[in-house]
């Protein structure tokens, strides 16, 4: 019997940060889709469950230390760092992704991306809002990734990790967001550079092309737009 | 002293530290002045310079001086590592983060710091926190019915970091949000009468 078991959508984008996790450490795992659109959710506060023996995790982020707090000698053996300077490090930069990088990166997908899909309107003054925000926070990301290779330090790690569900989109899926990332140099090295390992690839090739789920913390007060029936035509 | 900064406060109260406060003057944009951004360079307190480095993100702050000096005062962070107190450190930790924190900074906002920028509170926006942070407070009263504390059976960084805006919402009507919940409201009394939280709250100006 496989120990660790993920609940979820491989397209959310908090279970694609557990699986590109779970694959950098070269963890066996089993993955239950789940489909949480139908309320079909064991935990209350998120879009993901994991289970490790009979230990029960929510939350991708706290899964994903837990994951490489666990089994620091698995796979990638540097993914948190090796030492209190280091992980601090790593925290700081993980912090800033989850407070500062994905209100402003989510809000852009939900709107440029997952609107249409959803049959919603999408909402122009939040989209601009968000826009100035996150290019304010990339131009903070390419003064950083002038001075190093990566987010933390020389190394890849789980802060540079925790960027790639919501920045994979926002490159792929939205014009805007692609743009905010190949303007910038050291953030498109740095993009293509993280983008491109084999752990990323893995978890994306096993997923669907759904959208990511809307969340009640995103609190979507969009009208349904006219032509739109509610669950529309899914965006390529 | 920012409700984040308070956070870092606590940490270092808890563990029984010497520090010194530099204080930055927010009305004077001295947190956007270049010799700030150098510390944080997305302009935000509070920073930490412990020497060997220096740091922003309050969670992250709070998590380094945990470790480093781990053997100092309460272990805050439950060091082992793999067992089911410290993944359900982590787990509540980003609940904080993640859930409880952002409705409770607006309505703190909206209640607390708002009228003292000569702004004034914005019912509509009180009611629809309030709302949201109750929801997320019954999954608190849940964990906390069968639990002393979020983590398990002791005091972790889990609870600290929930302290300084509950401390505020404590202080406004919306405190009824804890009151009326009495597991909450018990870890709440339990968790403020810490001698390391009664010196941090004196420090708070409100």
């Amino acid at each position: 019997m496989v120990a660790l078991k993920v609940f979820g959508q491989p397209a959310s984008t908090d279970v694609a940060r557990v699986l590109t996790c779970l694959f950098e450490k070269n963890l066996e795992f089993e993955l239950i889709r789940m489909d949480t659109f139908k309320g079909d959710r064991k935990d209350p506060c998120g879009q993901v469950t994991f289970k490790d023996r009979d230990l029960t995790l929510v939350d991708s982020r706290a899964i994903c230390r837990h994951i490489s707090e666990k089994y620091p000698d698995k796979g990638n053996k540097t993914l948190f760092g090796t030492g209190i300077l280091e992980r601090a490090l790593i925290e700081q930069w993980l912090q800033a992704e989850a407070l500062i990088f994905e209100p402003a990166s989510s809000t852009l997908v939900l709107h440029l991306a997952f609107a249409a899909p959803f049959g919603l309107q999408p909402d122009q003054s939040l989209i601009e809002k968000n826009e100035k925000k996150l290019a304010r926070v990339l131009d903070v990301y390419e003064r950083r990734l002038g001075e190093n290779e990566y987010l933390a330090g020389d190394e890849f790690t789980l802060a540079d990790l925790s960027h790639l569900p919501n920045a994979h989109y926002l490159v792929n899926k939205t014009e805007r967001g692609r743009k905010l990332f190949t303007s910038r140099n050291n953030v498109d090295r740095w993009w293509k550079a993280i983008s491109s390992r084999s752990s990323w690839n893995q978890r994306n090739r096993d997923s669907r092309s759904l959208p990511f789920h809307l969340t009640s913390r995103m609190g979507w007060k969009g009208k349904k737009s006219k032509t739109g029936q509610g669950g529309g035509k899914k965006e390529k | 002293m920012s409700t984040n900064t308070v956070r870092v406060v606590a940490t270092l109260n808890e563990k029984g530290l010497d520090y010194e406060l530099v204080p930055v003057d927010l009305r004077t944009g001295a947190h956007k002045q270049p010799s700030f951004l150098a510390l944080n360079p997305f302009g935000q307190i509070p920073v930490l310079d412990d020497g060997d480095i220096v740091l922003f993100e309050s969670r992250a702050i709070s998590r380094y001086i945990a470790s480093e000096y781990k053997e100092t005062g309460p272990d805050l962070l439950r060091s082992g590592g793999g067992s089911a107190e410290t993944a359900a450190l982590e787990v509540w930790l980003e609940v904080e983060s993640q859930q409880f924190g952002p409705p409770i900074a607006d309505l703190v906002f909206e209640l607390s710091i708002k009228p003292l920028l000569g702004g004034t509170t914005d019912p509509a926006v009180v009611e629809k926190q309030a709302e949201k942070l109750g929801k997320v407070l019954d999954v608190y009263e849940e964990r906390l019915s069968k639990n002393k504390y979020l983590a398990g059976d002791h005091y972790t960084l889990a609870d600290l970091h929930h302290m300084p805006y509950t401390f505020y919402l404590m202080a406004t009507p919306q405190a009824k949000l804890v009151t009326s919940r009495p597991s909450v409201l018990a870890w709440w009394h339990d968790i403020s009468a810490r001698p390391a939280w009664k010196k941090t709250a004196a420090s708070i100006p409100i």
